[in-house]
C-alpha cells in the first residue's frame, strides 16, 4: 500500500497536526516506506487467531461507582496554557 | 572513601547502615558528579535541593535503624515519570513547563523507602526512538568513546539518559521504561544492567504513556544485584493501574544463590540473523558456555514468528501511541501555539501539536492515525494484534516444554556514532529493537547483562528471558551469567 499525497494530507489532518503543503510529498515517501515494512505481516497464516486483547490474562477489578477523590480544581488548571474564572480557556468553538 | 558515586546500591547500602557513610556525603559526591559532567546532556533537570532535604531525612531514618534498602541511596529519574513540582516533559516540547501536581506510583514507592532524587533524565522524545537524539533537549552522549577516537556515541534510547549517568556514576542508580527494548538496548550499549520486568509487575500509573500494552519500568543498575534491590522497591499492586498485578513480591535479592544447575536455557535458532557481525555471535556462543560451565542445560529452541515481530510492534506501538497522545492540544497543560486572527479551536490542535512534537513523534502518531482509521483497522491493527498472539504463543510453547530462561543478544551491534543514523531510512532505526521487542509483545521479563566488549572496546550484552512473574529466577539466571563474564570496564572518564 503506498500512501499519495492526498492521503498524507487526510491523516495529518486526522491526526490533528498541521503539515505544510511542500512537506506532503516527503511524509507520503515516509509513511509508504514504513507500511512498506508492514506489508510482511500478510505472510502470516492468521487464520481463526483472535487478536490480543490483553498480553497477560486477568480480570479487571471492580470497584464502588462512587466518588473517592477531587476537589482540587486550582491543581487541575495550574499547568493550563490558558485558564480563567476556573475554565480552561480556548478559541471560540460554536460561532 | 573516596568517588563515593561509583558505589553499587548494595554497598552504599551495606555502608550505610552501619554508619560508615552517610546519605548526604553520598548525596553530595553525586551531586559534584553530575555538576562535572554537563558534556554528557544526561540529565535535563536537577533538584539537588530537594536532594539534600532527602538525604538528610534519610540519615534520620538510618541513625533510627531499620531504614530500607533504598534508604539514602541516590537515583536519577527518567523525565517520563511525573514528579510532583519538578520539571517532567517526556523530553518534549509540547510538555515544556509542565511540573505535574502528583507523584508517580513508581517514583512515590522510591521516596516513601527513603530514596534521593537527583533530577531528571534525558531521553528520546515520549520515547520513542533507539538513539536518544529524538530529544529535544538535545541528545545524550555516552560516556562511551570507540579506542582511540574522539566521535560522539549514542548511549542509546529511549532510556539513554539513564543508561549514561548510570554508566558515568551520575547515579547510583536511575530508572527507564521499555516499550520495545528502552531499557535493554541503552543497557547493552553502555555496560550497565537493564530489567524489564513482566508486564503489570511496575504501576504505569504517573508514567506518560507511550504505548499502554507495552510500556513497562524498570531498574537501570551497575551490577544484577542492585538491579534485584531496586526492582522489588519499585514493584507492588496498584489499585490506580488497571493491569497492575495483584500477587506478592518476593524478595529478589534473596533469589540470588548463583546456583542454576539443571536450568534449562534455551538458544533460539530465529535470533541468529543474517548479516550479525561475528563478535555478536561470538559473544552470544560465549555466553552459552558460561551458563552450561555453571551447570546449566542448553538446548535450541524455535520462536517461529520473531521475523514478524518488528512490524507487528510498528503497527501496534503507533496506534496506541497515535490515541495517548491525543492528550496533547494545548488545552490542559503544556505549550499552546501562537494563532493568527480568525484562527478557531482545529487550528489550534494542529498548529499546537505541528510545534510540538518532533519529526518522529510525528511520523508515528501519524502511522498509528493511519492503521486505526476507516478501512485500514482489520488489515493492519487487527492483523498486527493476530500477530501478537503468535508471538506470544512461540514463547510459551517453548516454556511449556520446561525451558527456564531464554539467551539471546540484547542489540545486533555495540553503540553507533551520533547522527551516523541520521540520512537513514526510519526503519533501519527500528532495526535496533530486533531481540528485545519480543520480550514487550509477549509481556515477559528481560535482562540485558553486560558480557563484553567489542574490538572498538565498546561494551556488549547479553539479553535473558524469562518465564512470567519469575523475575527472581531470572536475576538469579543473570547474576550468574554476571559472575561468569566477569565484566569490570568503565569508560575512561573525558568529560
Amino acid at each position: 500500500m503506498s500512501i499519495d499525497k492526498e492521503t498524507a494530507r487526510r491523516v495529518a489532518h486526522l491526526a490533528r497536526i498541521k503539515v505544510e503543503d511542500g512537506d506532503l510529498e516527503t511524509l507520503a515517501g515516509e509513511l509508504s516506506n514504513i507500511l512498506g515494512f508492514m506489508e510482511q505481516l500478510n505472510e502470516v497464516d492468521v487464520e481463526g487467531v483472535e487478536p490480543m486483547t490483553s498480553v497477560t490474562p486477568m480480570a479487571l477489578k471492580r470497584r464502588k461507582d462512587e466518588v473517592t477523590d477531587g476537589g482540587y480544581q486550582d491543581k487541575i488548571l495550574s499547568n493550563a496554557p490558558d485558564a480563567r474564572e476556573g475554565f480552561f480557556a480556548v478559541p471560540k468553538v460554536v460561532e | 572513601m573516596t568517588e563515593l558515586n561509583k558505589l553499587t546500591i548494595s554497598d552504599a547500602r551495606d555502608a550505610l547502615r552501619k554508619g560508615d557513610l552517610s546519605a548526604i556525603e553520598l548525596t553530595e559526591g553525586c551531586i559534584k558528579a553530575v555538576e562535572g559532567a554537563d558534556a554528557l546532556n544526561a540529565y535535563s533537570t536537577t533538584s539537588f535541593d530537594a536532594a539534600r532535604q532527602q538525604a538528610e531525612a534519610a540519615d534520620q531514618r538510618l541513625k533510627a535503624g531499620d531504614a530500607p534498602d533504598l534508604c539514602g541511596i541516590p537515583l536519577g529519574i527518567k523525565d517520563l515519570f511525573c514528579t510532583r513540582g519538578v520539571a517532567s516533559q517526556a523530553a518534549s516540547n509540547i510538555l515544556r513547563g509542565f511540573r505535574p501536581e502528583y507523584e508517580s506510583t513508581i517514583t512515590s514507592q522510591l521516596w516513601d523507602q527513603g530514596a534521593v532524587m537527583l533530577g531528571k533524565l534525558n531521553m528520546d522524545e515520549f520515547a520513542m526512538g533507539s538513539s536518544n537524539e529524538t530529544s529535544a533537549y538535545g541528545p545524550v552522549v555516552s560516556p562511551w568513546r570507540r579506542q582511540g577516537s574522539d566521535v560522539p556515541l549514542t548511549p542509546g534510547g529511549s532510556s539513554g539518559g539513564s543508561a549514561a549517568a548510570v554508566a558515568a556514576d551520575l547515579c547510583l542508580a536511575a530508572t527507564g521504561t521499555d516499550t520495545g527494548g528502552s531499557i535493554r538496548q541503552p543497557a547493552a550499549f553502555t555496560g550497565i544492567v537493564g530489567l524489564k520486568p513482566t508486564y503489570g509487575r511496575c504501576s504505569r500509573w504517573g508514567i506518560i504513556a507511550f504505548a499502554s500494552s507495552l510500556d513497562q519500568a524498570g531498574p537501570m543498575t551497575k551490577t544484577v544485584r542492585d538491579a534485584a534491590i531496586m526492582l522489588r522497591a519499585m514493584c507492588g499492586h496498584d489499585p490506580k493501574d488497571s493491569t497492575s498485578a495483584d500477587i506478592p513480591v518476593p524478595d529478589f535479592e534473596a533469589a540470588l544463590t548463583g546456583d542454576i544447575r539443571g536450568k534449562k536455557i534455551g538458544l533460539p535458532r530465529e535470533y541468529r540473523l543474517e548479516g550479525m557481525p561475528d563478535e555478536i555471535e561470538k559473544l552470544w556462543a560465549e555466553g552459552a558456555e558460561m551458563l552450561r560451565d555453571a551447570g546449566a542445560e542448553i538446548i535450541d529452541v524455535s520462536l517461529p514468528h520473531t521475523k514478524y515481530a518488528l512490524p507487528a510492534y510498528y503497527v501496534i506501538a503507533p496506534a496506541e501511541a497515535s490515541s495517548n497522545l491525543a492528550r496533547y492540544d494545548g488545552v490542559r497543560y503544556g505549550h499552546r501555539a501562537r494563532l493568527d486572527a480568525g484562527d478557531g479551536i482545529t487550528e489550534m490542535y494542529e498548529k499546537t501539536r505541528a510545534e510540538g512534537f518532533g519529526a518522529e513523534v510525528k511520523r508515528r502518531v501519524m502511522i498509528g492515525t493511519y492503521v486505526l482509521s476507516a478501512g485500514f483497522y482489520d488489515a493492519y491493527y487487527n492483523r498486527a494484534r493476530k500477530v501478537r498472539a503468535l508471538i506470544k504463543k512461540d514463547f510459551d510453547d517453548v516454556f511449556a516444554t520446561g525451558v527456564d530462561a531464554i539467551l539471546t543478544p540484547a542489540t545486533p551491534s555495540a553503540a553507533f556514532g551520533l547522527g551516523e543514523m541520521a540520512d537513514q531510512d526510519p526503519v533501519k532505526m527500528y532495526l535496533n529493537d530486533v531481540f528485545t521487542v519480543t520480550v514487550n509483545l509477549a509481556g515477559l521479563p528481560g535482562i540485558s547483562v553486560p558480557t563484553g566488549l567489542n574490538h572498538e572496546g565498546l561494551p556488549l550484552g547479553l539479553q535473558l528471558i524469562g518465564r512470567p512473574w519469575e523475575e527472581a529466577d531470572l536475576l538469579n539466571s543473570a547474576y550468574s551469567l554476571e559472575r561468569a563474564a566477569g565484566f569490570v570496564s568503565k569508560p575512561g572518564k573525558w568529560w
